[in-house]
């Protein structure tokens, strides 16, 4: 039998035997953590973007019109964003309002990127500093938001829009309804 | 062989597309004051995407945004604290380096001290004896 003292010396042991088995367990985890905007359920900050060639701009009075519309932040210059572009396409067609928000892009860029790859936006806000991106608490394009009629965000859809995204997308519009 | 890794190296910009932006002039602040204020600032604000670098240290277009983003904040006369408060709004605690204390955190804030408390009782235990 041993005595509690000695029960107690192999608590060191136990310890770092936990700590070990927490260390080892986390190395093969990625480090990349993935971050949602903290702003799902908060209101749009106040904004106002120019539009594309003197076009309507959008501001947040725009997503606050009573109807819920996708907002979808997007860039010439990011790849995933022409590989959604279609899906986006699919997702207007289906009666879906978009408005888009073009990031750290020249206007004549964002311009033949719509006209090559389909402009599905009722509205396009220019953000050239990207300073936009930030106040929705986005963390990369592309990245779609589902605004409700008052203005609040409701759902926040992280990367590019796949085919099997498109149903989602549309039950969250309805649910932010 | 050297003229297909210079092939893959020529296309690799395009895979991280946001690596080819032509970056804006990113100027001090002209009030030393500030910009000391600002740059402390990004040393504490992770970026968001290399996640493991501060956005002072990073070279992402995404820190450069948020370091664009501090500086115009603090040069309009907001202090440090409310714009680290205005990140954390919008990307949770994890954005700043320094996890503000709370009930989330309690834990991560209150191990030291119990370890170090409970390291002190032992100490005084064994001094006794």
């Amino acid at each position: 039998m041993m005595t509690p003292n000695r029960a107690l010396l192999v608590l060191p042991l136990l310890l770092f035997a936990v700590v070990a088995v927490f260390l080892v367990g986390n190395l093969g985890r990625p480090q990349q953590a993935v971050l949602k905007s903290a702003m799902v359920g908060k209101p749009v900050p106040q904004f106002a973007l120019p539009g594309l060639d003197g076009g309507p701009g959008l501001s947040s009075r725009d997503l606050a019109g009573g109807a819920p519309a996708l907002v979808n932040v997007f860039a010439s210059w990011c790849l995933p964003c022409q590989v959604e572009a279609p899906h986006l396409a699919t997702l207007a067609r289906q009666g879906a309002t978009l408005h888009g928000i073009a990031v750290r892009d020249g206007p004549a860029d964002t311009r033949d990127f719509l006209a090559k790859h389909g402009n599905p936006f009722a509205r396009v806000g220019i953000d050239r500093g990207g300073q936009m991106m930030l106040a929705l608490g986005s963390t990369g394009v592309p990245e779609t938001f589902v605004v409700d009629g008052r203005g609040i965000i409701r759902y926040q859809h992280l990367g590019d829009i796949k085919a099997v995204d498109v149903a989602n997308l549309l039950r969250e519009l309805e649910r932010a309804r | 062989m050297r003229l297909l890794v210079a092939a893959v190296l020529a296309l690799l910009p395009l895979a991280h597309g946001a690596a080819q932006q032509p970056t804006a002039l990113e100027a001090p602040l002209g009030d030393a004051r500030k910009e000391a204020a600002a740059l402390a600032l990004m040393r504490e604000l992770r970026c968001l995407q290399c996640q493991n670098e501060s956005i002072a240290e990073s070279n992402a277009p995404q820190a450069e945004m948020m370091r664009r983003m501090v500086r115009e904040r603090i040069a309009a006369g907001e202090d440090p604290k409310t714009v680290r408060d205005w990140f954390i709004e919008r990307y949770g605690d994890w954005v700043t380096f320094m996890p503000p204390p709370g009930p989330e955190t309690a834990l991560l804030w209150a191990t030291p001290v119990v370890l170090l408390g409970l390291g002190g009782l032992a100490a005084l235990r064994l001094f006794r004896r």
